[in-house]
């Protein structure tokens, strides 16, 4: 046991630039793995933005543009869904539940979303999470609004603040509905979702605002008040798109087959999760990138690893010379520097892992509160493992290199070292 | 000088034949010898000027380099034939070697030092171990030579003096009673009396295993306590003759 004894004083002897080392590998391995857990994370978060929802439906389009712009509120709808439709699917025995949804309006950029009090009930995102209020309550009067948190955060918005929604989506607009003043009701807590950045008002207001507007513009002269609207029918003509629940998931594909044959109007239904893998996919060269990125991180830091064990061998090679002398073969010396190399990798693996973990406990809530992402803290999976004992691996052959020349030298210089 | 002309007898526990070496990309032989042999329990000093390849004929002689022609014997076994772990098996299980400067792991314990060479040598590690622990024979070693292992206890080799570390190097050497010690030049860091001191501790250690020693110095006035003095001139042939 001295021999490894020994090769620990070495290294001991060389602590600083081990140390470095070993600091360089594990800071590489935490961002290789902190990126992973970030991308499966957000991946997570990406597919948990909607749950529970067995189909959305809308006009006909394409099933990335309607999830784009029912869930994420991205881009608009190509056409709307008449009342009557609507209420056709509503009745449909298989369905259990059904939330309009209603957009095109906005709020300083956020975008205003007209539906139901069912959605705070039947909305669920990661794995099944309701909607919860971090402050006031469900609207109840016709001007009542509830906003997201990053819209309560970024406006300063409170509770029983006014606010004027403006027609259109841009995030300035010249038009707004400001004889009908809004007042916020409650504020969402933070989900990490599009929900936080949504202005929610009932399919009524949304109704009473356009009352007395024709082709996106005020009708002059028939002005309505806010107080005349009250006491007029303001059923909704259409609605943009609806989140429909099931009794029973079996149905899903013939509930979805019989709306995209529906006789009345052209409708799409589509499967929320089967949407959201294809919307990722679509960002997938991203999350490619960034793995291509913290793998050369961890290449890096091996090159700098064997840069360092290269400088250090000329001065090391009285110390492989009195090796050789007490009978340690060339074959010892190899097998030495490449076990440093590889135990250098492992320790810096090992601190790489530790560091990352102690990092994900001190920030995960933090990064959930602020940024809605939720980062799981779970032991390293399989893929991860395999990474892990590939960098050991990669870190023992890369090893080799000054482990070789090494072992030339040693051959050279036999028991004196000639420089 | 007490002999000069080689001897050959079964007791031998070197023999070299027609050895011819050359370092490579050397236009000529670095060193050439027809016929050297040293007797066992033999203490020979090999004398000559610097870069007359003294450093050469110890890197022969231990096997670390192989001559392009010739027989080297050592303890019977032709070195030649040998495969190269096989020669750094045989240095480690016969051979004791000292520095000229000392060569200690400087990051490495006193006692570590010592016992290095049993970890690449079975036989020679069970040789040490015959009377109880190899510990305690390293430290029995280092009484001898003239150190107080309780004293130094824990100390690195860094943190010896220099007459500390050429009697830890001594005891590196002998340990295991190897039975061919090689010293290159051990005592010239010393002064006259140092010198004297430490070869007294040195072959009473070398006589009681019953070892032979071959010691290369440029101080011929120390070849008194010698049983031979070589020059190398003496058994090399053709000086740094051409390659033929």
């Amino acid at each position: 046991m001295i021999v490894p004894r020994l090769a620990l004083q070495s290294l001991r002897n060389r602590a600083l630039t081990a140390s470095l080392t070993v600091l360089a590998i594990a800071f590489s391995v935490m961002l290789l793995l902190g990126v992973e857990k970030v991308r499966t994370g957000a991946r997570q978060s990406f597919a948990d933005t909607i749950s529970g929802t067995d189909l959305i439906v809308g006009a006909r389009s394409g099933a990335i543009q309607l999830l784009l712009y029912s869930v994420f509120r991205i881009g608009n709808a190509t056409n709307n869904v008449t009342w009557k439709s609507y209420e056709d699917i509503a009745k449909r025995p298989e369905v259990a539940w059904i939330v309009p949804l209603s957009l095109g309006d906005s709020h300083h950029g956020f975008r205003v979303l007209g539906t139901t009090t069912d959605y705070f009930k039947h909305y669920k995102y990661r794995h099944g999470h309701e909607l919860a209020f971090a402050e006031g309550r469900p609207f109840s009067d016709l001007f009542d609004a509830v906003i997201g948190a990053d819209v309560a955060k970024g406006l300063g918005y409170k509770v029983g603040d006014k606010i004027i929604v403006a027609h259109g989506v841009g995030s300035v607009s010249f038009i707004e509905h400001a004889d009908k003043p809004f007042r916020v009701c409650g504020i969402l807590a933070k989900t990490g979702t599009p929900v936080d950045r949504t202005v929610h008002v009932s399919l009524e207001a949304i109704e009473a605002i356009h009352v007395d507007w024709q082709n996106g513009i005020p009708m002059p002269g028939q002005g309505v008040s806010a107080e005349e609207v009250r006491k007029m029918d303001l059923k909704p003509k259409a609605i943009t798109a609806a989140l429909v629940g099931l009794k029973s998931k079996l149905a899903t594909f013939r509930l979805q087959r019989a709306i995209n044959n529906y006789k009345e109007e052209p409708l799409s239904a589509i499967i929320p999760g089967a949407a959201l893998q294809q919307l990722w996919g679509l960002v997938g060269t991203a999350e490619t990138a960034l793995s291509v990125v913290s793998a050369m991180v961890v290449a890096t830091a091996l090159l700098g690893m064997v840069t360092m064990i290269l400088t250090t061998l000329n001065e090391r090679r009285r110390e492989m010379a009195i090796l050789r002398s007490v009978g340690a073969r060339p074959v010892t010396i190899l097998g030495l520097l490449a076990t440093e190399a590889g135990l250098l990798t492992l320790a810096g693996v090992l601190v790489g892992v530790g560091l990352l973990y102690g990092a994900l406990g001190l920030l995960q809530p933090y990064v959930d509160r602020v940024y809605g992402l939720h980062l799981e803290i779970d032991p390293p999976t399989q893929r991860e493992w395999l990474t892990l004992a590939s960098i050991v691996a990669a870190g023992f052959l890369a090893g080799l290199l000054p482990a070789m020349r090494a072992y030339r030298l040693s051959l050279a210089d036999g028991m004196t070292v000639r420089t | 000088m007490q002999r000069a002309a080689t001897q050959t007898a079964a007791s031998d526990i070197v023999r070299m034949s027609g050895v011819r070496f050359r370092w490579r990309g050397a236009r000529a032989f670095s060193l050439a010898i027809d016929d050297f042999a040293l007797p066992a329990r033999e203490r020979v000093l090999l004398v000559g000027p610097s870069g007359a390849g003294k450093s050469t004929f110890l890197s022969l002689l231990c096997g670390v380099v192989t001559p392009s022609a010739g027989r080297l014997e050592v303890l019977g076994t032709d070195m030649t034939k040998l495969s190269g772990a096989a020669r750094d098996h045989f240095r480690a299980e016969h051979f004791g070697i000292i520095f000229q400067m000392f060569n200690l792991l400087p990051y490495g314990s006193i006692l570590d030092n010592v016992l290095l060479p049993l970890s690449f040598a079975r036989k020679r590690r069970a040789r040490a171990g015959q009377s109880g622990p190899i510990e305690a024979e390293a430290q029995r070693l280092l009484s001898s030579l003239g150190l107080d292992p309780a004293e130094l206890h824990g100390l690195s080799a860094a943190n010896l003096s220099v007459g500390q570390q050429q009697r830890v190097a001594a005891a590196r050497a002998l340990i295991g009673r190897p039975e061919l010690v090689v010293a290159d030049e051990p005592t010239s860091a010393l002064d006259r009396d140092r010198q004297l001191a430490f070869l007294d501790l040195l072959f009473a250690e070398i006589d009681a295993a019953g070892a032979s020693l071959i010691m290369v110095s440029h101080e011929e006035e120390l070849g008194a306590r010698f049983d031979r003095v070589l020059r190398l001139e003496d058994i090399a042939v053709g000086e740094r003759r051409a390659a033929a």
